[in-house]
């Protein structure tokens, strides 16, 4: 079932991921911290262990557009990107959702110029959140393997047909090393059925006219198709997460959501990405003083998991958003993640104080000592609905 | 001479070239549906190169007129399958879809065969924006085929300059006023030749117009098709609303522009070329013929006239090779 079990990064384990789902094109171009995972897969290439066309491409809105196109073709299609080089491929983006073509992208995490910082801040990722792509975000090279390997299920499956961005933190996790188990091509074989596009594929025997002028003719109804699918893409989630155990054997609780010590707990940190190794540990060690704390992690950013966020909070007095972006002049000067969190909580019955930390950006480390000040601030009662944590002032 | 030019024509004697407009197939692959302006030569480029490619082809049309006024949702003019692709992405389009059908071909996935891939992209859209990405294009060693359709303008967005803009004329970028008569000061960049040269591995770039010499762009779209790996055409087509004339005149207007050698006609295979109007041994016509007949000029001035004819002139009589290489005074190299 598994073809090694070895240290490697998150940008390779994402590579590896790649590979097994034997992808027919990717292309590339560099920025720091995604290319580690172009980088191994050109070696893949190089090597003969992965048979694809790769395009080194002329800027990241060719890279993106090219991913697209293949996949209208019906190629399975790899491309990723960071920070500014995200926001350099955002008309390709955009695209690439409304076309619902199903190409999957890392973005490893990275600070927007500028000023220059190779860092993480999640603020990239997050500018799609609306855009028709979903979100899976990895803490762990483990987590990033699974959530590519499950990206081209979910994507391609003809309920959905959308496109996965991967998540991932910059450094923290694309750079640093973890012991993954890496599936065989057998097992990925069983769990991920051919990419297929049906009557929508562009092919000559297949003569169709692909996103042709609409206008107001006909836009809200090809909308409200991308809006279903959306929404459907839960229920594909869920199932693809339990077909991945009953092949490979790797269980995960909740497809979307990580709890630790949530259930009966007073206060609750929230958060995603490689800052969640960190809180757990900081929660653990409350607990051993005896403190109801508790920590969720997002592993799915969209479709967002409002109904399991109601769920594991509906006993917890006090919640803590830990933002590792910006939101400049949002509602209550609060950060992104912070407004999808309240918004799911007004539909719940019970309504905790949400307290915004905004913390780590450009890469700033995030200490325990942090995690534990935000516990503590929001156990006490806050005063101010957002603190900017580890910031000098 | 004689001899590099039957040397060329040799390349392609399997491409079943047409001899004549008889002997131009009469199926049509971009067909009714489509509402560009009456006289629109851009819808006649699309016309040619979907004609001459066939059912097994693939196409991407980047936005711009070719887009907006031809592919209304329900009512597509295209026989083939087609994709719209965005303003500045008409390269890395084709590389994506080149890509894809070889990877899906030599993995088994699809039946092997040649499937054409074609983007058409407007002078807006190649020329300034999507540079870049077609450049990027014709560095892979895909079989796609890039077609620059030159309106000369933003025509879909009422006609705005572009970097391919000939000098001086009206657009609702630049209009003529009391202060300023000539506010299209931009010399046309010279796209055919600029690919053409940056990239010394494309077996085939050319120029063309839609109805001038008859069967020359069609025969040009084969030699494209036929030639491997990443090509390019350039053709110029007179756009009756952005260029202000009447839909009749279009095909005197691109006749013109090749006549007056203000658009040079002609072909680069293999690095060898061949001009398709050869300027330097026929009588060029005096270029205020074709830029009297088109409103977007009427604002010139006598020496508006003089110095766009002037601009010919020199292309013509003193570049290396005129409407490619603006290199002047010979080629040798200094030695110290
Ligand atoms: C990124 C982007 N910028 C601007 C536009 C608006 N736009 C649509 S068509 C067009 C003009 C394109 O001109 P050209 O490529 O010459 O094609 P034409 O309309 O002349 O056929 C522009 C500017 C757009 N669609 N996308
Ligand atoms: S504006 Fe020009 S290019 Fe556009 S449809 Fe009309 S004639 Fe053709
Ligand atoms: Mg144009």
């Amino acid at each position: 079932m598994f073809e090694m079990e070895e240290l490697m990064t998150g940008t390779d384990a994402v590579a590896h991921a790649v590979r097994l789902v034997d992808v027919d094109v990717f292309a590339a171009y560099p920025i720091r911290p995604y290319t580690g995972v172009m980088d191994r897969l050109a070696r893949f290439v190089a090597n003969g262990q992965l048979d694809a066309e790769y395009i080194i491409a002329d800027g990241e809105h060719s890279q993106f557009e090219i991913g697209k196109h293949a996949s209208s073709v019906g190629a399975r299609a790899f491309v990723g990107s960071s920070g500014t080089g995200w926001l350099y491929a955002m008309e390709a983006i955009g695209v690439t959702a409304t076309d619902r073509l199903p190409v999957v992208a890392l973005v490893g995490n990275r600070a927007l110029d500028d000023p220059g910082a190779f860092g993480v801040e999640h603020n990239d990722a997050l500018l799609v959140r609306d855009l028709g792509w979903l979100i899976a975000w990895a803490s762990t090279a483990q987590e990033a393997l699974d959530n590519t390997l499950i990206a081209y299920r979910v994507g391609e499956d003809p309920r959905v047909r959308m496109p996965v961005a991967i998540a991932m933190d910059g450094g923290y996790l694309t750079h640093s090393e973890h012991l993954v188990k890496v599936p065989s091509k057998e097992a990925v074989k069983k769990f991920l059925p051919p990419y297929s596009l049906g009557d929508r594929v562009l092919h000559p025997d297949n003569p169709i006219s692909i996103a042709p002028q609409a206008n107001e003719d006909w836009v809200m109804e090809i909308r409200r198709q991308n809006y279903e699918a959306a929404k459907r893409s839960r229920g594909v989630i869920i199932d693809a997460y339990r077909e991945y155990e009953s092949v490979l054997g790797i269980h995960y609780d909740n497809p979307f959501i990580e709890e630790l010590d949530v259930e009966d707990a007073d206060v609750v940190l929230i958060g995603m990405g490689s800052a969640s190794v960190v809180a757990r540990s900081v929660v653990r060690e409350m607990r051993n003083e005896g403190k109801r704390v508790g920590y969720l992690k997002l592993r799915w950013y969209r479709p967002f998991p409002s109904e399991e966020i109601r769920k594991s909070l509906k006993n917890v007095r006090s919640v803590g958003i830990l933002d590792r972006n910006f939101a400049m002049g949002a509602p209550d000067n609060q950060a992104i993640t912070s407004h999808d969190i309240k918004s799911s909580l007004y539909e719940s019955t019970n309504h905790p104080i949400v307290t915004d930390f905004i913390a780590g950006l450009g890469g700033r480390e995030i200490s325990r000592k942090e995690i534990r000040k935000m516990f503590n601030l929001m156990e006490s009662g806050r005063t101010e609905k957002v603190y900017w944590i580890g910031v000098r002032e | 001479m004689t001899e590099q030019r039957a040397r060329n024509d040799d390349e392609f004697k399997d491409a079943g070239l047409y001899k004549g407009v008889h002997s131009v197939d009469l199926e049509e692959f971009y067909t009714s549906g489509h509402r560009t302006c009456q006289g629109c030569e851009s819808a006649l480029v699309m016309r040619g190169f979907a004609k001459v490619a066939g059912s097994r082809t693939v196409v991407t049309g980047a936005t711009g007129c070719m887009y907006v006024a031809n592919t209304s949702y329900m009512t597509t003019p295209w026989i083939v399958p087609w994709m719209h692709t965005q303003l500045a992405a008409g390269g890395a389009s084709a590389v994506g879809m080149a890509a894809g059908i070889k990877a899906l071909q030599r993995k088994g996935k699809i039946p092997k065969e040649k499937i054409n891939v074609i983007n058409f992209s407007g002078d807006l859209g190649a020329g300034d924006e999507g540079l870049g990405g077609i450049s990027g294009a014709l560095q892979t060693p895909y079989d796609l085929l890039i077609v620059i359709y030159d309106n000369e303008s933003a025509a879909n967005t009422d006609i705005q300059a572009s970097g391919l803009t000939t000098w001086g004329a009206q657009t609702t970028f630049t209009p003529s006023g009391s202060k300023e008569r000539i506010m299209q000061k931009r010399w046309k960049k010279n796209i055919a030749a600029m690919m053409a040269i940056g990239h010394p591995n494309v077996k085939y770039v050319a120029t063309a117009c839609a109805t001038f010499p008859a069967t020359d762009y069609l025969n040009k779209v084969k030699k494209a098709l036929a030639a491997g790996g990443p090509t390019l055409l350039h053709t110029i087509d007179p756009c009756p609303k952005g260029w202000d004339y009447h839909p009749r005149y279009s095909n005197i207007l691109g006749e013109l522009a090749v006549k007056t050698g203000i658009f040079a006609d002609y072909e680069i295979i293999n690095g060898r070329v061949k001009y398709t109007y050869d300027l330097r041994k026929r009588e060029r016509l005096p270029v205020k013929k074709y830029l009297e007949k088109q409103g977007r000029f009427s604002h010139f001035a006598e020496e508006d006239y003089d110095y766009v004819q002037s601009m010919v002139d020199e292309m013509w009589e003193e570049w290396e090779l005129p409407g490619i290489l603006p290199i002047k005074g010979g080629l040798s190299v200094e030695r110290e």
